[in-house]
């Protein structure tokens, strides 16, 4: 039944584009009219794409040796390990700064070690800790996803390679680098895009008025300058690079032609040189050192006070619990027929999510939706659908090269046996995306857990979210109790995206 | 009759009758009504005496509420919109939403003079660079030195937070054409500029500055809820930079009579006596009882200094250029 899809699609994306667009316009439509960014909004665009550029092109270079060294190697902890990459990914910017300057601050464990040494401190601020902290952040997101490609490369293939003494260089020119065509620019433009409405990271980090993003001028034009016709023309301009960007690594991107395989754990009878194990070992040991040290020193902070975190904490973790729950089904809902549906304005719908403002969707949803109901009444709703659409590109980046497999690999054989509409998605489809479906569904579920409250224009007076709790704490001087529910929080959104990502993975043989 | 009116009265479940009870929609910041702030004994406290049911609505900060409420314009719920400062309520009151409080003769405990006729202030507290006494010794008695020392400060983006644009106005009215040049000669104190105080805050006590921009009152914290009294705000000679934080009425309420009921609650020792320890600001009308001798401990500057409203409104926009230039290079 692709035409009961292509309506699904249909109705997901332009549901993506009522939110992103839409509440563009609304912010338009009040403003009565769009402004005109002035000289400083183009030193900020200048800043923004060249931050976003490099932690964008750091984060995918450095991920593909990890992605590979993991794909290639087996040791005890690996998969825990690999859930552990994701943290950074999904806790609140605050708390990852904190973390990060813990090891690269100005009294940081860094800078203690250089300085016993007699080296004079190194200061992390100014681009160079933006870049940083987007590493940090979206590493971990380049790893997973590149590593998806690779256990998507069938076993068959390594041992056709290994019969004919492939060496390492023949199997990354036959096999790895159309593999890397196919995910990396989708990863690469998806973290460019992440970094470009940085706003927390790139302001704590960047040293001053010079680290001025997009986002932040706003965030200026909006609560500054209550001017929003410029806000809503800097959001403008974010969209538009936006689709500039995914347009061309759609073009970039070219489907790989591996074929089927009959779903055997790979071995890597090329990665057997000592040199290529000393390789391997050096991309894991310095990426757990850039990862796990800053979680390590969040967890050291905030574990001693989480039994004594104070009972409004704990309801809003399961408050937060339940939203991100339902964003987590949501999301599913929508990037599935996305995924499935195919097509380059879908997938370009389905990134804009991405490039969005989150203060002009929050506004533009409250202009629209004020006059039909209360919004503190909505805003479990209205939080779960914003985080749930968020995440969509994440999931989606997760979902299409899988399902594009699929089709090319079993399309034939499907049609020919007549397998269609749900029992197509049923016996072929579902079973087959099995382990980019839990993967998306973590992800989803753990980013809903972090995201703070989204717009604080729905906030429910009664009910606060887990990390809005966190940014209350703090803001009442109680950092213990902040680090602590900080450690609660990781704790919850690592829980959700274990458990989902491993539900997904029980018929991986890796 | 009547008596089986009462009992039907008695026998009404709580709920029912609470929606029988006016509601004040009051809006704020967040942390305002956090578990840890002020709100919710503020709105047990008018509850007990007004036979009403008080609502909070918070969005964000000072700057992001008048932002809503001019969002909402004259559709607004709001009755109440407490938590501006004075260096909102130029533009709050350019909009035509507010109307006049009707409250005379308070006797307020504030460094400046108050007679406007709209905004009623609620608490104040002096921004300040708060440090910790056991790691800094030299302690710098002016911009100026501040500038020649090696210290590093993290301050606020004036942009995206109430204290950055209560540090610029601070620069700008103690310095004047001046300011620019103090900003100039700052620039390498400066660690990083964050988002917002939570933000600054955060870094100062992880050690990664060795003052922050704050508030005067920030060590009365520290002091009454850790027992820790490392912690302490310098003394500037130039003055200090006032903040005044107000409440005001909406012009389209309607529930006029219980608004104005808020406002004259607002002055008493009801709500005065909760503002120290929740809020770690002064109260503006000081409560019967004192407060907190924790209070006593801090540094009380010689010299307030405070733009009137319209004024404020004035200067920011070029002050702001000059940070901009003058830390961008």
């Amino acid at each position: 039944m692709p035409s009961r899809l292509t309506l699904m699609a249909g109705g997901a994306a332009a549901f993506v584009a009522l939110l992103t667009l839409g509440t563009l316009a609304a912010v338009i439509a009040r403003a009565g009219g769009a402004g005109w960014p002035g000289v400083a909004d183009w030193a900020a665009l200048r800043f923004t794409v060249l931050q976003a550029a490099l932690s964008a092109f750091l984060s995918v270079a450095c991920a593909i040796p990890v992605a590979r060294a993991l794909a290639r190697r087996r040791f005890p902890g690996r998969g825990i390990f690999i859930t552990l990459l994701g943290a950074p990914f999904i806790l609140p910017v605050i708390v990852a700064v904190m973390g990060l300057l813990a090891i690269f601050g100005r009294s940081g464990a860094l800078n203690g070690i250089l300085g016993a040494f007699g080296v004079e401190p190194l200061s992390v601020y100014g681009l160079k800790g933006v870049v940083l902290a987007h590493v940090f952040i979206n590493l971990p997101l380049a790893v997973r996803l590149i590593l998806q490609g690779w256990l998507a490369i069938p076993a068959e293939r390594f041992r056709l390679a290994a019969a004919l003494g492939f060496g390492p260089r023949d199997i990354a020119r036959h096999l790895e680098r159309p593999m890397l065509r196919e995910v990396v620019p989708g990863i690469a433009v998806t973290i460019f895009l992440i970094c470009l409405t940085s706003f927390a990271v790139a302001l704590t980090l960047g040293g001053g008025p010079k680290a001025t993003t997009i986002e932040l001028a706003i965030f200026q034009a909006f609560r500054f300058d209550f001017d929003l016709g410029r806000a809503a023309m800097l959001a403008a301009m974010q969209l538009v690079i936006c689709a500039a960007t995914a347009a061309l690594a759609a073009r970039l991107s070219l489907p790989p032609a591996f074929g089927a395989g009959l779903d055997l754990a790979a071995q890597h009878w090329d990665a057997a040189s000592p040199l290529s194990r000393l390789a391997d070992a050096a991309a894991i040991g310095l990426a757990a050192l850039l990862l796990l040290a800053p979680l390590a020193a969040v967890i050291a902070a905030g574990l001693p006070g989480v039994f004594r975190l104070p009972l409004a904490v704990w309801q809003s973790a399961l408050w937060s619990v339940a939203v991100s729950l339902a964003a987590t089904a949501l999301a599913l809902l929508l990037a599935l027929p996305i995924a499935l549906g195919r097509g380059r304005v879908l997938e370009i719908t389905g990134m804009l999510p991405l490039a969005t403002s989150a203060l002009v969707v929050g506004t533009g949803l409250f202009l629209i939706l004020r006059p039909v109901a209360s919004p503190a009444s909505l805003a479990m709703p209205v939080t779960a659908l914003v985080n749930a659409v968020m995440a969509l590109p994440f999931c989606l980046r997760a979902l299409i090269p899988a399902a594009r497999q699929v089709e090319a690999d079993y399309a034939r054989l499907a049609d020919s046996l007549g397998l269609t509409g749900l029992a197509r998605l049923r016996y072929l489809t579902l079973p087959r995306l099995r382990r980019p479906l839990g993967f998306a569904a973590g992800l989803t579920a753990a980013m809903s857990m972090g995201d703070l409250g989204v717009v604080a224009l729905f906030a429910d007076p009664d009910r606060a979210t887990l990390p809005l709790q966190l940014y209350r704490l703090m803001s009442a001087y109680r950092m213990e109790d902040a680090a602590a529910a900080a450690v609660l929080l990781m704790a919850l959104s690592f829980a959700l995206f274990w458990l989902f990502d491993r539900g997904g993975r029980t018929d991986a043989a890796a | 009759m009547m008596k089986s009116l009462m009992i039907a009265g008695l026998l009404l479940p709580t709920a029912l009758l609470a929606e029988d009870k006016p509601v004040l929609n009051i809006y704020t910041y967040d942390s305002f009504i956090s578990e840890w702030g002020p709100g919710p004994k503020v709105e047990a406290a008018f509850e007990a005496e007004c036979g009403c049911d008080v609502k909070f609505t918070g969005s964000g900060d000072g700057a992001a509420l008048l932002a809503r409420l001019l969002l909402e314009g004259d559709t607004t719920e709001a009755d109440v919109v407490l938590g501006l400062d004075t260096n909102l309520t130029a533009k709050a009151a350019e909009s035509g939403l507010f109307a006049d409080s009707g409250l005379k003769d308070v006797a307020y405990d504030l460094p400046v003079a108050w007679d406007d006729p709209v905004f009623v202030p609620y608490d104040w507290g002096y921004f300040a660079f708060v440090y910790d006494k056991t790691k800094v010794t030299e302690v710098p008695a002016d911009f100026e030195a501040l500038a020649a020392s090696n210290l590093k400060v993290v301050i606020e983006d004036p942009r995206s937070s109430t204290p950055g644009l209560g540090l610029l106005l601070w620069v700008k009215s103690a310095y004047g054409d001046k300011a620019e040049e103090v900003w100039k000669n700052l620039a390498d104190n400066i660690v990083t500029v964050t988002p917002g105080w939570t933000e600054a805050y955060g870094l100062f006590l992880k050690g990664e500055a060795d003052m922050v921009l704050s508030y005067t009152t920030s060590p009365a914290y520290h002091l009454i809820a850790e027992n820790d009294d490392s912690k302490a705000a310098a003394p500037f000679n130039e003055g200090h930079y006032l903040q005044v934080e107000v409440a005001a009425k909406v012009a389209t309420t309607d529930q006029s009579e219980l608004a104005d009921r808020f406002l004259a609650f607002m002055v008493t020792d009801g709500f005065q006596s909760v503002i120290p320890e929740t809020n770690w600001m002064y109260p503006a009308v000081m409560p019967k009882g004192g407060i907190n001798a924790g209070f006593d401990t801090l540094i009380t500057p010689a010299k307030a200094l405070l733009y009137p409203a319209g004024e404020a409104a004035k200067v920011r926009d070029a002050a702001l250029a000059e940070w901009q230039a003058a830390l961008s290079r």
